[in-house]
């Protein structure tokens, strides 16, 4: 016991004395709030449209004056040449075409369907599937208009119609920021947790202190749990620091209990500092180790649900994701933060993510050679 | 005279393959008690992972060993307690101070806080360093360091040191003071276990053995070599050794 408590005192004094680390452990957390949840944006604003309006009726004036008035659309074209305006979209200058034909108000008068072209430029095929059901919302929401003016001319009472009216739950102004924010969290402490401890792990062994410290009678577990400790601890600061950066900059919302947040932490970061340890076995130089490292981040951060939901990935990749703890903070983080998830919601995640740390630092502890 | 000496390193037909290549090939000797003995060889020859082996670092492919009484196989744990070593990659760590340093080792081996208080005032007032205490280690002279890390290594009293070759890359006045160090330590009933290609230093030691390709060529005092090969010094010996062996292989 009293070993181990000698390592880890010397293991914060290497962190808090080294003049890059420490920075980097305080600035690090603010630059990525700042940048990545302002720059990791889907929400779609200044969609640009090119207005192709060749029926130029009062139907068709009224679209045209439902999309100028939205804030999600921006109108600097109009023409009459479909060709000039795909042109544009060549180009890459605009996002959407809508086409009104001649002739579409004197269909729509006699009872016809009449139809509307859109044309969307799709090369960021999640951005084309937003602005397509924008656009249609907005049109849809004409129709209705329309359809109630003429079919009841004079009436006082309207004529029955289902009214859809939506409230968004936990996040009721579809704030992009409160979902991102808890996300980066996430991150960041998986960051620090896994490519520190694997670094300095195999820092020690291309300087050789890793040979002076196996030969030296310390059990194999007291020097581990020495080693993996400090980082424990770093992280969690670091989830905290982050918490606060994300309370006072961008005002997330804290839900649910702290408290519960850093258990599962707490029990997250065992499984992810034995990912770090494992990486630092199959490793024997830094280099190596950025590489590794580099490739499980990828995929942990891409299948994790941070940038594109998890749900709608197909099964085999939720079936590869079991392997995946940030997937499972991640959602975690997010039920707790905003919906304020008690300790039996999360209770799936807990117990998937205790199994888990126990496997990856069985395996990593028995990875681990003294002598080899 | 040896008969009557009490062993406290046997090594019996000790292997060590890596592959095809026989690192160790079949070594057989033995280091007394209270002896400083010299592993020579040129770079190469097998001398580290020999004595990677010893300290249970590495596991040998074959071969009977026992070090400080306990079992290679099965008592490492128990060796690792006994002894001390030194490797030739500086192993204190630079970014603490010279009292962090002998702090941590010292309290991995088990000693108390008033046992490392204590020892590391004497080994500081003994190696001259009481002035640099706090400082960082990466802030002392190569020679200083080396010689911090060898009383380190010795900090824990163990029955025997390993020293691969400590005194890479020093200047010859500081390789001297060095060898003060190893004899002081011997004075105290420390076993000293020093590979080393510098054959001056092999003339300090009470006995060496000379590796070549992996295995033993000979082994005796200095003296008795000398006069086996009728030259002068060690340097001899070494390049006589070096030049017959490989001959007899072809």
């Amino acid at each position: 016991m009293r070993t181990i408590l000698y390592l880890i005192q010397k293991e914060l004094l290497q962190v808090l004395r080294n003049k890059t680390m420490l920075p980097i452990i305080f600035i690090v957390p603010i630059v990525q709030l700042l940048i990545l949840v302002h720059a990791a944006t889907l929400e779609m604003k200044n969609i640009d449209m090119y207005i192709v309006d060749k029926d130029l009726s009062s139907t068709s004036r009224g679209i045209v004056q439902k999309f100028e008035s939205s804030p999600f659309y921006f109108i600097n074209h109009h023409s009459f040449s479909m060709q000039d305006a795909e042109n544009e979209l060549r180009k890459g200058n605009i996002d959407i075409i809508l086409h009104i034909p001649f002739g579409f108000e004197s269909e729509l008068i006699k009872g016809n369907n009449s139809g509307l072209q859109l044309l969307i430029d799709a090369i960021n095929g999640t951005a084309a599937g937003l602005i397509q059901s924008y656009t249609q919302a907005v049109l849809a929401d004409y129709n209705r208009e329309i359809m109630l003016e003429w079919a009841s001319p004079g009436m006082k009472e309207r004529p029955m119609s289902i009214e859809i009216t939506h409230s968004f739950w936990y996040n009721p102004e579809l704030d992009y920021k409160t979902y991102m924010v808890p996300g980066i969290l996430v991150l960041l402490v998986t960051l620090i947790g896994m490519i520190l401890t694997a670094l300095n792990l195999v820092r020690e062994k291309e300087l050789g202190t890793a040979e002076q410290i196996n030969v030296t009678p310390i059990r194999k577990y007291h020097f581990i749990i020495g080693k993996l400790f400090p980082f424990w601890m770093i992280a969690l600061f670091e989830l905290a620091f982050g918490l606060v950066i994300g309370k006072l900059l961008f005002d997330i919302p804290i839900v649910g209990s702290l408290g519960l947040l850093f258990l599962f932490a707490a029990v997250y970061l065992f499984a992810i500092l034995g990912v770090g340890l494992f990486i630092s076995t199959l490793a024997s130089t830094q280099q190596q180790v950025m590489f590794i490292n580099f490739f499980f981040m990828l995929l942990f951060i891409l299948m994790s649900g941070l940038f594109t939901p998890v749900e709608t990935m197909p099964d085999w990749a939720r079936v590869i994701n079991i392997a995946n703890p940030m997937a499972y903070f991640m959602r975690v983080n997010r039920m707790i933060l905003l919906k304020g998830s008690g300790f039996y919601d999360i209770l799936p995640e807990f117990v998937s993510v205790s199994i888990y740390a126990l496997i990856i630092l069985s395996l990593a502890v028995w990875r681990y050679r003294k002598t080899v | 005279m040896s008969e009557q000496k009490e062993t406290i390193i046997t090594v019996k037909n000790l292997v060590k393959k890596f592959g095809n290549f026989r690192a160790n090939d079949n070594l057989s000797f033995e280091v007394f008690k209270g002896e400083i003995f010299g592993f020579l060889g040129a770079n190469g020859a097998g001398k580290t992972t020999a004595i990677k082996i010893l300290c249970g670092l590495w596991a040998p492919t074959s071969g009977d060993i026992n070090v400080a009484g306990f079992d290679i196989y099965t008592q490492t744990e128990q060796i690792k307690r006994n002894i001390g070593y030194m490797s030739q990659k500086f192993s204190l760590y630079e970014d603490i101070t010279v009292f962090e340093n002998i702090r941590l080792f010292g309290g991995i081996y088990g000693l108390s806080r008033r046992e490392i208080a204590q020892r590391a005032t004497d080994l500081m007032r003994r190696l001259d360093l009481e002035h640099s205490r706090d400082k960082l280690i990466s802030s002392l002279p190569l020679g200083w360091r080396q010689k911090l890390a060898f009383s380190v290594a010795i900090l824990h009293k163990p029955k025997l040191v390993f020293l691969d070759e400590p005194t890479g890359g020093v200047d010859p006045v500081t390789r001297r003071k060095f060898w003060d160090q190893i004899y002081e330590a011997a004075d105290r009933g420390i076993t000293v276990f020093v590979t080393t290609h510098y054959m001056d230093e092999a003339e300090y030691c009470d006995r060496v053995s000379i590796m070549v390709d992996g295995r033993i060529a000979d082994i005796d005092t200095p003296s008795a070599l000398k006069e086996k090969y009728r030259v002068k010094n060690m340097n001899e010996v070494f390049l006589k050794i070096a030049r017959i062996l490989p001959d007899q292989n072809n």
